[in-house]
């Protein structure tokens, strides 16, 4: 059996919708630090090559 | 005895955490300060490091920084509430549950470990593990409530970043990047003995073994200006190895002695109300002190560089 969730009040649906903005951009700049990273290390060699 | 009963409730959370809340719990103050060593220690180093590296490389060493941040108030929330200083920190006030900084210490700790040895190397990444371990560990669950030497050893903790920045880019230790820590090391127990000072009452509250507490002001006093004049000796030492030019040495020479003169007059000092105003002096310019050293440290490097070294 699951239980009712609370009713939040629309201050904390503000915050808990600015948790989630944050999250979500933190995430997002995660993914962009890994692809520059990648693409720092593999250096501009990794356009070079045949199709 | 300190405090070390985690086990009482904290009030409810009405309104759900802020994102500044969780941002609070890294001390995006003592971050800055350790953004800014670690920038130090980066760009003195011999050799070059690519920028995007350099970058990344700095954004892990603060966010090891908070994750460490994160875990001391993790641990600390008992003593924290009893201190004036610290009861609004988001444990303490009831705005983040213990849990949640626990989890988010963690987390940020292993992401900032590996990312920075992915990105620079797994000396620079091996370093800042440690310094984390060291500060949440090593001083917070141990030293911090057992003994008055502490923040000497745990200061340690705060020391490391300019060698994590210079290893980021050599892969090496170094006599050089030892002086950065040495002088952060050094600078550190007179800046909170001084705090600690004019805090007493706070520290002795929250049964934390601080020197002014457990030896006294007048033996705590002497140790300041101890400690001031080995540092001051120290911030010198790389004018004679040729790793300070001219503006190094003048800056450090002229800062040094106002620091060594104000950890004199805090000596001299008779009655508690003059002794907690030379207190606060002196731990409020020893804030700008290390800021300005480590200054004139990128300046000298700038001025060389361009080739205008003196």
């Amino acid at each position: 059996m699951t239980l009712p969730s609370p009713e939040l009040n629309d201050e904390q649906k503000k915050r808990r919708r600015r948790r989630s903005i944050a999250l979500a951009l933190l995430l997002g700049g995660l993914v962009l630090i890994f692809y520059v990273l990648t693409i720092v290390k593999m250096g501009p060699g990794v356009f070079n090559r045949e199709l | 005895m300190a405090y070390i009963d985690h086990s009482d409730d904290l009030p409810a959370l009405t309104g759900g955490a802020r994102v500044e809340d969780y941002f609070e719990l890294l001390k995006p103050r003592v971050m800055s300060l350790v953004v800014f060593t670690a920038f130090v220690g980066l760009l003195l180093a011999p050799g070059g490091i690519n920028p995007i590296i350099g970058a990344i490389s700095i954004l892990c060493i603060a966010v090891g920084a908070g994750a460490s941040g994160a875990l001391n108030m993790w641990y600390d929330a008992d003593i924290d509430r009893v201190m004036s200083r610290t009861a609004n920190r988001p444990i303490p006030a009831g705005r983040i549950e213990r849990d949640h900084a626990l989890a988010l210490g963690l987390v940020l700790s292993a992401f900032s470990v590996l990312l920075l040895g992915l990105a620079a190397n797994w000396l620079a990444a091996g370093l800042l593990a440690f310094t984390i371990f060291f500060y949440a560990v090593i001083y917070t669950m141990w030293l911090k409530r057992s003994t008055p030497q502490n923040i000497v050893i745990g200061g340690a903790a705060g020391a490391f970043p300019p060698m994590i920045g210079w290893a980021a880019v050599t892969g090496t230790v170094s006599l050089e990047s030892c002086l950065l820590f040495l002088i952060i090391f050094l600078w550190t127990p007179p800046h909170f003995w001084a705090l600690a000072l004019y805090k007493q009452s706070d520290y002795g509250a929250a049964g934390i073994p601080m020197l002014p507490n457990v030896a006294g002001e007048a033996a705590t006093k002497v140790q300041i200006l101890l400690y001031s004049l080995i540092l001051v000796a120290t911030t010198l030492v790389p004018s004679f190895i040729g790793f300070g030019g001219l503006i190094y040495t003048v800056v450090a020479s002229v800062t040094g002695a106002s620091f060594i003169w104000l950890a004199w007059r805090l000596f001299r000092t008779r009655d508690d109300k003059s002794m907690r105003k030379a207190g606060r002096s002196l731990f409020t310019y020893s804030l700008s002190y290390l800021f300005v050293i480590f200054l004139a440290f990128i300046t000298d490097h700038v001025a060389t560089a361009f080739g205008i070294g003196l």
